[in-house]
């Protein structure tokens, strides 16, 4: 059942590199991670890659797969062509450390520029009580495990290492949009420091990042895009500024 | 070396960020402490971002008969009463404020009708107990924690205008010694996987929470990680290890295809309505209903159907027993030919639930099953078997304080932890020990730190664990680390699995000892930068001794009691319950010696039916009615 395939792997880090082929086995059913390891394992012991979990909960495999940011770990091998050769590569939009690993320390730094969740100072331990409706929309968003192909294939920085200083990126505007419908968080006005201090503004909207989740959140649909309705709104409407002043939400406790 | 060597101090060191280590790192802070937070993976990967169901705790939300008191029983039960009483009983009273408190924090459970946390069923439990975001409640509890010590961070960058002032996270960074001196923990050496280079943390306290050793075998759960790094660093360091032989076999696992082999199948199917069949269409389960349980679980399916509406009034399907029963009922049905051609059984939802009722409470297991596996759950069964997931035995410590015994200065809490799940561990009651007991080893190691003061390290102790780094480097033409780690995974998995016989185990202990004298010489190729070969010799390390530690203690207990079965001694047998084995380390080998067992107080022994009790004790315990 095994068959032979033609894998042309990125190998180098931060000064030089470049693609170097290998053929390796395959078996029935298996993920490129696999294979990977199967390299690993047997022809190139210091083959540097990231994975923990291998069942697409962890989202540490992030690499690029024929130039796709992907899970190596949900990406089947019966999904490519018997002859085909499988580019392997790290991911473009962060530095390389070495062969597939990059350097995402970006994100992290992004996550801490983030004003965290605020709830009512007076709110005790067991008291909450929230509809289940009203906790999905945040919920969709706390599915995020944290793979970064979103930023990664960001074209706002993917090639425009300038972008990074003022952009959060989609990962975090879905963490700023879970924040901002968090039935529990009094901070007010997430949506506007997302487009003011966050880069919301320079996002338009190609959808690129909803393509690549690998949970399927509807992260353009669902974070960005009423996020950005509703700070137009705001800006321009005198009484809905006036009302985003006053209370933010009411009843919900 | 030495004036290369990066160094840093902190009261507190925290190995592991799981969601342990980060528990114990959030009390720490809190305690006004600085702390370093080590890592092997990225922050936010570790290994709790795969638990599923949920994390067990009384709140009483679905049914308010549930208290503390039940919690506490069914956790003994479950253990089959060789838990240490003490941890099940604080870990049963603080749950609930655990997790009450993670919802202040920003966590999202799943609700009830009336805005309450909803908590759902769950094997061994007696009412719906788990709290649970769909089937992904580690990754809420993970990504929780997270944001809580990021929080911490902003505060403490505003007041200080350092962010890091207080608690540090330093990523990707493999501990390979506890220091001591003057037979205190001094600090913890390692290095940075991204580049290869050492570093030494200079703190007088250090917390394991390191989790696992699934590695240790073929097919497991498990990620990378789970090594056994924390188990083996307090053994070395003096600690001890109780009641190793103690592993838990999930019973469903994914058992095709081959690359998903060993990936764990939440028990939230069965919790849901998922039932098992054979090859023949049987419903085995119920054959397999042991007598200590037979008043708790239907003998019949339409009883058993009943139960998912009415809970007063039925008794529950078998498919809901402790993992062990259904691991070893598994076991039996795939040897007595009734399994798939990949070795499994069926699990099916898909007869019980509609199509969009499965998709919405066991989203992930949907998209794990049909994306690797090509089959769709809400349709076709799916096909499982056991497989290797948690490690009950674990560093001997102290309840209240999680202070490991023997070893001032060191803290363990989470899976690296031995004691609270006794010889089985119910499902959700890691989650939740790991909030209690890591809560507690914040404080306890905070405690500690505050009435010793600071412990500083001896240039000997650095050049002892900086010989260690370097020697895999100086070997040439050794060992292939990656070889010899397939082939002690074999003979784990082959000799010391799910049933186990003493010509076994102890062939077992003669291959270790074989492949741990031939690991002595392993060599690694590439540089010291993100070089997982060199990573990996130092995994196999400790593997190697936990491996030893779990064979020989399984040696040593004639009988067969939850995560633990011999072929050759199938009963379980009162007198055994009274033992614990502790492991230690020589430095050469690991020996085992035997314990009593703390036995039960008069207040919790009352808790108790007699009978139920007289199933597990001697007549001598009995009489004398707990300990005091």
């Amino acid at each position: 059942m095994a068959r032979t395939i033609k894998l042309r792997i990125w190998r180098g880090n931060a000064k030089d590199g470049g693609l170097q082929d290998v053929t390796v086995d395959a078996n029935e059913g298996e993920v490129v991670l696999d294979v990977i390891h199967r390299v690993q394992a047997t022809q190139m012991n210091d083959l540097a890659v990231r994975w923990n979990c291998k069942a697409g909960k962890c989202g540490s495999c992030s690499m690029e797969i024929n130039g796709k940011p992907r899970l190596a770990c949900m990406t089947q091998m019966a999904n490519f062509e018997e002859d085909e050769t499988i580019t392997i590569t790290p991911l473009r939009a962060f530095p390389v450390i070495k062969d597939l690993v990059t350097d995402v320390s970006f994100n992290y730094k992004k996550a801490m520029e983030i004003p965290a969740f605020e709830p009512p100072a007076d709110l005790k331990p067991g008291e909450p009580r929230m509809e289940q409706i009203d906790v999905e929309r945040s919920q969709e968003f706390r599915k995020c495990i944290e793979c970064f192909l979103c930023q990664d294939t960001c074209h706002v920085i993917r090639d425009h290492e300038e972008n990074k200083k003022s952009f959060a990126g989609p990962r975090f505007f879905i963490r700023i949009a879970e924040l901002d419908m968090h039935p529990l968080d009094m901070l007010r006005n997430r949506k506007q420091k997302a487009q003011e201090e966050h880069g919301l503004g320079m996002c338009n909207i190609t959808k690129c990042c909803t393509e690549v989740c690998p949970e399927h959140i509807r992260i353009t649909d669902n974070a960005i895009i009423p996020m950005k309705e509703r700070v137009v709104d705001v800006k321009y409407d005198p009484a809905r500024w006036l009302g985003s002043k006053i209370r933010k939400r009411d009843g919900i406790l | 070396m030495s004036e290369q060597l990066e160094r840093y101090s902190y009261d507190i060191v925290v190995i592991g960020a799981g969601g342990a280590g980060l528990r114990a790192a959030v009390e720490a802070r809190e305690a006004g402490l600085r702390v370093a937070i080590i890592c092997k993976s990225l922050f936010g990967k570790a290994h709790t971002v795969m638990a599923e169901g949920g994390v067990a705790a009384s709140m009483g939300n679905v049914n308010e008969s549930d208290n503390w008191m039940v919690h506490f029983r069914d956790t003994m039960r479950g253990g089959k009463f060789l838990n240490h009483y003490r941890m099940a009983e604080l870990h049963a009273k603080e749950a609930p404020e655990r997790v009450w408190e993670l919802e202040l924090w920003g966590a999202l459970f799943d609700r009830t009708k009336e805005g309450k946390i909803s908590q759902r069923n769950f094997g061994g439990h007696e009412y719906p107990r788990l709290a649970h975001v769909g089937d992904r409640t580690g990754l809420e509890l993970i990504r929780t924690m997270q944001q809580r010590i990021v929080a911490m961070q902003q505060k403490d960058g505003r007041e200080t205008g350092n962010p890091e002032s207080f608690i540090k996270v330093f990523a990707e960074l493999t501990v390979t010694e506890i220091t001591k001196e003057n037979g205190k923990v001094s600090g913890a050496y390692g290095y940075w996987r991204e580049s290869g280079k050492e570093v030494f943390f200079e703190a007088p306290a250090v917390v394991l929470a390191t989790g696992g050793v699934g590695k240790t075998f073929k097919i497991t759960s498990n990620s990378w990680e789970g090594t056994g790094d924390g188990h083996a660093l307090a053994l070395k360091a003096g600690g001890n290890l109780v009641d190793m032989e103690f592993l838990q076999f999930h019973p469903t696992g994914m058992v095709w295809p081959p690359s998903v082999r060993g990936l764990l199948v939440t028990e939230s199917v069965r919790g849901d309505g998922g039932v098992l069949t054979n090859t023949d269409g049987v419903r085995f389960m119920f054959n397999y209903i042991p007598d200590v349980f037979k008043d708790k679980y239907a003998d019949n399916e339409a009883e058993a159907d009943r139960w998912y509406n009415d809970q007063a009034n039925n008794r529950r399907p078998p498919e809901l027993l402790p993992r062990d029963e259904v691991a070893r009922a598994i076991n039996s049905e795939v040897k007595a030919g009734r399994g798939t051609e990949h070795g499994g059984v069926f699990l099916d939802v898909s007869k019980r639930l509609p199509a969009d009722v499965i998709k919405k409470k066991l989203p992930s297991m949907w998209h794990q099953f049909y994306e690797l596996a090509g089959v769709d759950i809400t349709k076709e069964a799916m096909e499982v078997g056991p497989t290797c997931h948690y490690v009950m035995g674990g560093v001997e410590v102290d309840p209240d304080s999680a202070a490991a015994v023997g070893v001032p200065g060191l803290f363990a809490a989470g899976e690296v932890a031995g004691g609270m799940h006794g010889s089985n561990r119910l499902g959700g009651n890691s989650l939740s020990d790991l909030l209690v007991f890591g809560r507690r080893a914040g404080v306890g190691a905070s405690e500690y730190v505050k009435s010793n003061g600071a412990n500083p390290a001896s240039e000997d102790s650095l050049k002892v664990a900086h010989e260690r780094i370097e020697k895999p480097f100086s070997q040439v033409g050794g060992e292939n680390p990656y070889a010899l780690h397939q082939e002690l995974q074999e003979v784990a998995h082959n000799l010391v699995g799910i049933i186990r016989t003493r010509a076994e185990l102890e062939e077992a202990i003669a291959k270790i000892a074989d492949i741990r004298e031939r690991a002595k010489s392993v060599s690694v190729s590439g540089g010291r930068e993100f070089n997982p070969g060199f990573h990996l010799t130092f995994d196999l390390d400790n593997m190697l001794l936990i491996a030893e530690s779990t064979a020989k203690s399984a040696l040593l207990r004639e009988e067969s009691r939850g995560g633990h079965t011999r072929d050759d001694f199938p009963g379980m047998n009162a007198q055994w319950r009274q033992v614990n084995h502790i492991s230690s380390f020589n430095g050469d080998h690991v020996s085992v010696r035997q314990q009593p067992l703390p036995s039960l107080p008069k207040e919790l022994f009352d808790l108790f039916d007699i009978h139920e009790l007289e199933k597990y004790m001697t007549p001598e315990e009995i009489a004398k009615g707990g300990s005091n």
